[in-house]
Order: C-alpha cells, then structure tokens, then sequence
C-alpha cells in the first residue's frame, strides 16, 4: 500500500495551485533568477516599480545614501497606521482628548503600544529627514539637474516639522498647551499682521483678530484650538505631504535617478 | 559570484571614464530590494522595542491657568526658541524661521560650483560644506541639544549637574551697544544703530566690487541673495555673541522695531 506522502503529491499540489488561473491572475511570474525576471519583479509591482530597474552601483551602498529617505517614507506609513489607529479612540474635543488618552494607555487593547510607536515614529522621522537633508547637501545631490527636488525636499522637512508640532497639541496635557502656546505666541510677533509685530497698528489687526488668533481659533490655546489642530493634524498636512512625496519619488526617476559622479 | 553581483571600491569607481561609471549598473532586483528589506526589518525592530521600553509622556490635564517654569516648546523648535534670548520675536519667530526655508530652498541656485555633484568631497566645495555645517550643526543641532539640556527655569542657563533652581538671580545689566558706544542722545543712538546695521550689510557691495573678477560667474541678482543669506547668518552669530560677552541688548532701537 502506497503512504500517505506518495499518495499525496505535494509538488502536484503546489503546481495545480501555482498553475491554477486563479493564482495566475494575481501573481504573473514566480521568483525564477533570471535577468528577465528580476526586472520583471520590479516592473510589475506597484510598490516596487518606484525603482528602475537596474541602478548604478554605488548608489545601492549604504554609505552612499545612509537609506535616510528611504526610512524617512518608512515611518511615514508607520505613522499613518499607528495614527489611524489613535484616531479609533480619540475625539478632539476639550472635555474628552485627555480623557480619551488615558483610556487609550489603560483599556485600549495595545492603546499604549499604538501611541508609544506614534509619538517614537515623529521624532524618529524629524531625525531622519534632517539626516537626509545633511547626506544630499554632503554628495551634492541637490546641484542640476536636481535643484527642484531639493525644494520640494526643504517643502517635505518643514511639513514634517508641522506635522510633529500639530500632533503636540493633541494629548491635552501641560507639555502639550503650554508648547504649543510658546511655538503659536511667535505668530504674533509677525510684522503687519501679528498684534505685537512690527507695524501691527498701521495695519489695525488686534489680539482677536491676527495671525495668531487665526491659527488657535481664539485668543489662547484652547478647544477651538485642539479641533484645529486635529484637523491640521489628521488631514490637511498630511495630504500635502502626501501629494509632494509624490512629486518627490517622481522627480528622483525623472532627474535621472540617484546621483553619482558623472 | 557573477561579476555583477561585486561591489566595487570607491578607488575604482574614480579611475573609471564617466562612460563606464554611468553605465555600471545592477539589477533593483534582489541588490536594492534586499537592502531596503533589511532596512526596514531594522528600523521596525527598533521601534517595536523602544514603544515597548519606554512610554510616551502625558503629564497633567491642559491647565491654562498653571504655567510651568520653563515652558518649552517642542524639542526640534529649540534653536528658535533660544534665538528668542537674543532677538525679539518677530525676528526670532518670524523673520528668521522665514529666511532659514527661503535660504534652505536657494542652495541649489546660489550654489554654482559644479564639482562634487553626487558625490562625497570637501576639497572641492569647501565654503559650501562649512557654511552648511555651521548652520545645521553649530546653529540648528547645537542649539536644539543648549535647549534641550541647558536651559532651566526663567530659560535661565544651568550645567547639567546643577540644580534647577527658579528663584536663580541673573543680574539683567544689558544695554544698547549704541549707548556703550557713548552716544546718550535719542537721535544719535539712532543714527549709530542704523550706521552700525548699514555698516554691517555694506560688506556685500564692498565684497563684490574687491572680487568682481571672481564674481563674474556668479552674477549680480545670485551674488546679492547668497552674501545677504550669509551675512544675515553671521549677523545672528555676531548679535548672540555681543549677547553673551558684552551684555549688549540691541544694536539698533526704533519706535517701530527693535534690532
């Protein structure tokens, strides 16, 4: 009598799955090591064919690009799922936020884990954009035909920059009104249109109506304040962000690819 | 090994005719893909453990009747906010936060030297390179870790092993340099101030002619916006260090603003 192994055909099994028209229709070649096929694996995979599909060799050095873009983007998407997360159990309303982060830490299943991991993400990302920064300055990489890319990359920073800032604000604590109260109080200051800037009283603006007040939704960091920020938070920079890595990842394939000496 | 799968010294690479660098390629697949996978695995692991070891902190309820002492803002806006112990806010605040994103942008349009594009050199970009690193390291860097570490109470400055006392007297002796300069009239206060700011920011014209050999790559419009983003720089330095040695609170004071 036959055992169970010959009985039941495995590589059978495996080749009636992978041949099957379903399996086909979503994956369209396997990983056989051939040149075709390894630019096949990039050209036909919607998250990989950012990349060419051949690169120059020093460009795949660590030494060379320190991989601080490409981990810049990686807690990006950490944060938009870990922040997706938060935003299950979070309401952005005076009487609730703090209130809210605090059930997060204790009842929330992985509600601390989630909001650790968030809050590590920013600063982790603030730190990797300015490495990024600093390695294209050192290789020159924002000389032509790049320059463009290097504004939209200074864009990128500031707009994480503002993005950690808004994200502040929003566990309702002490460190976060009164940081948030030191880094909105400068818009005040702003000539013309800041209440205590330079030449506020030929322009006319007052402490409720200036650039201040139109950024907290009153004359102090309060609730209408926390709802802004959310929002500022949760959508608005965050979708520009979004719309400029865009413009970002395209402008590397379109400048010719990773730069390197010529 | 296939031949393609070698990594080669950077040695190599330069004694190579720009033809066969160019087209020295390997494939995305596995040589970056790999890499990136790795990387990822890395920074993941890491951050996994961190969120696991320490907890985010979450102090009292929003109170805005309880100011704490010292109020910071978020760490990576320090160096602004130390800039506000030497400015007043409309230039610490606004002005100079406006000009280091402005300046930031311009790099690739001041910056005409076309050598060490896309590639690690200090010999052939050596201004460029100093003037960045001073900038991230010295006045972004620095003083991210001053505010951080440094600044206690009444943003009052303390050694790390001292302790944050809040009720630390710093006698506040500062004066106007145009008034250490001997000058007590209103008028000619003011006139020395706008002398001294003038005097400072004509250094860009005086520069341009002695070099205007130099100068004829660069053109007029891009030479005026790289010496007025670096005088304005150094202007900074200059300002913080008339602050910290001479006690001097501003160079130039007008009913407007203040400088």
């Amino acid at each position: 009598m036959p055992s169970l192994k010959e009985r039941l055909n495995l590589d059978q099994v495996k080749r009636s799955v992978l041949d099957s028209q379903v399996w086909r229709s979503m994956f369209r070649h396997g990983y056989e090591d051939t040149p075709r096929n390894r630019v096949l694996m990039v050209v036909d995979n919607l998250w990989l064919h950012l990349h060419p599909t051949k690169i120059r060799r020093h460009a795949i050095r660590i030494r060379f690009t320190w991989c601080m873009g490409g981990v810049t983007f990686l807690l990006f998407l950490y944060l938009v799922v870990t922040g997706v997360v938060l935003m299950f159990y979070y309401r952005p309303v005076g009487e609730y936020a703090y209130a809210d982060i605090k059930y997060l830490e204790f009842d929330a299943p992985f509600g601390m884990f989630m909001r650790n991991m968030h809050r590590w993400a920013a600063h982790a990302m603030v730190i990797a954009v300015w490495l990024h920064m600093l390695r294209v300055f050192m290789t020159g990489s924002y000389k032509p035909p790049r320059e463009f890319n290097w504004v939209i990359g200074v864009l990128l920073l500031t707009l994480t920059l503002l993005l950690s800032f808004t994200g502040y604000l929003l566990p309702w604590d002490q460190l976060a009104i009164w940081a948030v109260t030191v880094g909105t109080n400068m818009a005040r200051a702003t000539p013309l249109l800041g209440s205590e800037g330079p030449f506020a009283e030929m322009v006319g603006v007052t402490p409720r109506f200036d650039a201040r007040s139109a950024l907290l939704g009153g004359t102090i960091v309060g609730p209408p304040t926390l709802l802004r920020f959310y929002v500022l938070h949760c959508i608005v920079v965050p979708l520009i962000a979004a719309i400029l890595m865009m413009v970002h990842f395209w402008r590397i394939r379109k400048d010719g690819g990773i730069s390197g000496p010529l | 090994m296939a031949k393609e799968d070698k990594v080669v010294g950077s040695a190599d690479e330069m004694a190579k005719t720009s033809w066969e660098r160019v087209n020295d390629k390997v494939h995305v697949w596995p040589y970056l893909t790999r890499l990136e996978f790795m990387c990822a695995i890395i920074i993941t692991i890491f951050l996994i453990v961190w969120s696991i070891v320490i907890d985010a902190p979450l102090e009292e309820p929003a109170n805005p009747s309880v100011t704490p002492n010292p109020s910071k803002a978020p760490w990576y806006f320090l160096g602004l906010q130390e800039l506000l112990v030497y400015f007043d806010p409309w230039i610490a605040g606004v002005v100079l936060p406006t000009l280091i994103i402005v300046g930031l942008m311009a790099i690739p349009f001041i910056d005409v030297n076309p050598k060490g594009n896309g590639y690690y050199t200090f010999h052939e970009r050596r201004f460029a390179i100093f003037t960045f690193l001073f900038g991230f390291l010295v006045l972004w860097v620095w003083m991210v870790v001053q505010g951080t570490f440094l600044r206690g109470p009444g943003w009052n400055f303390f050694m790390p092993w001292e302790y944050w006392d809040p009720h630390k007297v710093v006698a506040l002796t500062n004066v106007d340099l145009p008034y250490m300069l001997g000058f007590r009239s209103y008028w000619g206060q003011a006139a020395c101030g706008t002398a001294l700011v003038l005097l400072w920011y004509a250094t860009i014209p005086a520069y341009y002619i002695w070099r205007r050999e130099r100068m004829k790559n660069v053109g007029l419009v891009r030479y005026l916006i790289k010496a007025s983003l670096n005088m304005t720089m150094m202007g900074v330095v200059a300002k913080m260090a008339l602050r910290i040695g001479l006690n001097v609170k501003y160079v130039l004071v007008t009913p407007w603003f203040n400088i």
